[in-house]
């Protein structure tokens, strides 16, 4: 076993890394693809690997190189981030079939080898910003994935030409929120001379009233809110999912905002200490009411959008607004909530995105009032939107119950009532665009003169995969609070700087 | 009796405040300017002032490149900012590459640079689809 977990902490990032020039190179569309989906299969097989590796708490490290920590670059997993690569892998390679099917109306052809590479780059940054444990390494990931990002997103230009001003508004507010995010890194640098994260934790511990260990704490929040999309820094997030390829919508709402929200609570509980974040009052005067508007304001914005893309984009922002409340709690219950809502609100949302792409597969139009009555032409598709808009109000029996539920217990236990109240009344409106999708699919009439058939399996096999899970994780809710709350201890208890297993070879 | 300016420290640390009078003059010109391409040289500023910021960092009074002799008293410079800067600086030309292919795109499915123009553009669609007549759109009196 062992050997195989040396082996799976280097090739999680570095097979997808490996398949993005080879996908260059191959030229051939079919070959490109397939090497896209071994590669994202592969990744997937080792972050499986990891996590059994760490379920139980123990934390693994590995020397890149051979190059000691804190000098090197060290690689380290523990349950939170090992659940966030299985969720990053995961959904790559339940989406890359789908996306097969898709592209074909909506990128040209010739660009199709090209968007399996860049895919495998924004896999490859995904991955690597999870996985690192040193902090200018997860600079360098994210903008790796960044780019590959702004690529993806403007692809969607074939249909929508609105894509392009979308893909370079994201382009602006991701290059200044990553640049923000240096000037942090470069400040904590100066101030403790370290990057590694294990150190960088143990050198702050003593300097919490240093005037630039909290302003490089002010930059990389900031800056790393901006990729989360925080209720008033998500100007990118509508334009960016409604209008990329859907497989794409799907990969990064299921994804790119969640390793975000992983770094930031990294930074937060990890780096900066639990104590330094609590003793500043931010989360309790900044980061909760700016939850709470943007669970309000996104459900409430998501109610009145025309196009469906859109209205799920603005749905995810209320939705970010769940994770950041959990991670506002500080408390353990609080961050199993948040992990938990990580992993099935990434469930829930790539199945909606995927089943939405699927009906504009066949309608051709992502608008809400072009969809009467599909449900009923679509069968299939139709009930995958309704379970998976079940699971974003949080209906018992699906994913988005489990941790809302626990967000709900955790919000209780520290006796803020009025805050689980707002979380109800917030899921009360997602009831409401909920309901807007379910009677424009089923209770109106199909309008005269279109006559569409049922998605290609090759579209309902991946969106039916996720529904299904949806269904699994809520029944069984054990499965997924269970490594969360490992997860949560390692970041609020300091697991995660504690003694690792070193795996590989460290001696130079 | 305490000097009001220590004017000591503020010209001892003359290259931070040529970092931040730099950082945020790029901020500025990324947020006021309507024009694509302007924006893209405010955000270009904005990077290189992090350049500057990490640089300064490393430099050791005194010393010079980081180059090994006989010498047990050799004074160098810190390699390791500049290292990371370099990488920096690669992302840098990358955005900046990335940014000025998508503002080509953007002329020629727009024809149009100006930020205005194009929202205006996109909230006719937006409004079209919504079914809506727009009262009030952005960017109305430049097109």
């Amino acid at each position: 076993m062992s050997d195989w977990v040396h082996l799976a902490i280097v090739c999680v990032v570095l097979v997808p890394l490996f398949a993005s020039p080879l996908a260059v190179i191959v030229g051939y569309r079919t070959f490109a693809f397939a090497i896209a989906w071994i590669a994202s299969g592969l990744s997937l097989l080792c972050a499986l690997i990891l996590l059994m590796a760490v379920k139980d708490g123990t934390v693994l490290s590995y020397a890149m190189g051979g190059w000691a920590p804190p000098i090197g670059i060290e690689y380290r997993v523990d349950a939170a981030n090992a659940l966030v690569l299985v969720i990053v892998s995961a959904m790559a390679f339940i989406t890359l079939p789908y996306s097969r099917e898709t592209i074909r109306q909506e990128i040209a052809t010739r660009h199709h080898t090209l968007f399996y590479a860049c895919l495998m780059l924004c896999l490859t940054g995904l991955l690597g910003v999870t996985i690192t444990g040193d902090a200018f390494n997860v600079f360098v990931f994210l903008e790796i994935s960044s780019l590959a990002t702004y690529v993806l997103v403007s692809l969607g230009a074939k249909n929508d030409k609105r894509a392009l001003s979308a893909a370079y508004d994201y382009l602006i507010l991701g290059t200044i929120g990553a640049t923000f995010f240096v000037i942090g890194l470069g400040m904590i640098y100066q101030a403790t001379g370290t990057l590694n994260m294990v150190d960088l934790a143990e050198k702050l511990s003593g300097m919490e009233e240093n005037r630039t260990v909290r302003s490089a704490f002010a930059f990389l929040v900031i800056g790393m809110g901006l990729k989360v999309a925080i209720y008033p820094l998500h100007r990118w997030l509508p334009g960016a999912y409604a209008f990329a390829p859907s497989s794409i919508s799907a990969f990064l709402a299921a994804t790119s905002t969640k390793v975000a929200i992983y770094v930031l609570m990294r930074f937060m509980f990890s780096v900066y200490s639990v104590k330094f974040v609590f003793e500043l009052d931010l989360l309790e005067y900044i980061v909760m009411p700016l939850a709470v508007l943007g669970m309000f304001v996104g459900s409430a914005v998501a109610v009145y959008q025309a196009n469906i893309k859109r209205l799920l984009a603005f749905s995810s922002i209320a939705q970010i607004g769940y994770m950041l409340l959990g991670i506002g709690l500080v408390s353990v219950e609080g961050t199993t909530a948040t992990m938990a809502h990580l992993f099935n609100h990434a469930v829930t949302k790539g199945a909606l995105f995927l089943a939405v792409g699927a009906i504009i597969y066949r309608i051709g139009s992502p608008l809400v009032r072009d969809m009467e009555g599909i449900g009923r032409q679509m069968p299939w598709t139709g009930a995958a939107m309704v379970i998976g808009g079940l699971s974003l109000i949080g209906v018992p029996a699906t994913a988005g119950f489990v941790s809302k539920w626990q967000l709900l217990f955790a919000a209780f236990e520290k006796g803020w009532w009025p805050i689980s109240m707002l979380i109800v009344a917030s899921s009360l409106i997602a009831v409401i665009y909920v309901w807007r999708i379910v009677e424009t699919l089923y209770m109106k009439p199909v309008p005269a003169g279109r006559d569409v058939s049922e998605a290609p399996l090759s579209l309902l096999i991946p969106t039916w995969v996720l529904i299904i899970a949806t269904i699994y994780f809520g029944i069984d809710a054990n499965a997924i609070l269970s490594i969360s709350e490992v997860a949560a201890r390692s970041m609020l208890e300091g697991g995660y700087l504690g003694d690792a297993t070193i795996v590989g070879e460290v001696g130079r | 009796m305490e000097q009001f300016i220590n004017l000591e420290f503020v010209l001892g640390h003359m290259n931070y405040w040529f970092f931040v009078v730099l950082m945020m003059t790029g901020l500025y010109v990324v947020v006021a300017r309507g024009n694509f391409l302007k924006k893209i040289v405010g955000l270009n500023l904005f990077q290189a002032a992090v350049f500057m910021l990490y640089i300064s960092m490393g430099k050791v009074a005194g010393g010079t490149a980081p180059i090994f002799g006989d010498n047990p008293d050799y004074v160098y410079s810190s390699p390791l900012p500049h290292v990371l800067i370099l990488t920096a600086i690669v992302v840098g030309i990358a955005t900046t590459s990335l940014g000025l292919a998508l503002i080509v795109r953007i002329n020629e499915v727009y024809g149009t640079i100006e930020e205005d123009a194009v929202l205006h553009q996109d909230h006719l669609i937006a409004a079209e689809e919504a079914g809506v007549t727009p009262r009030h759109i952005p960017g109305e009196a430049e097109s």
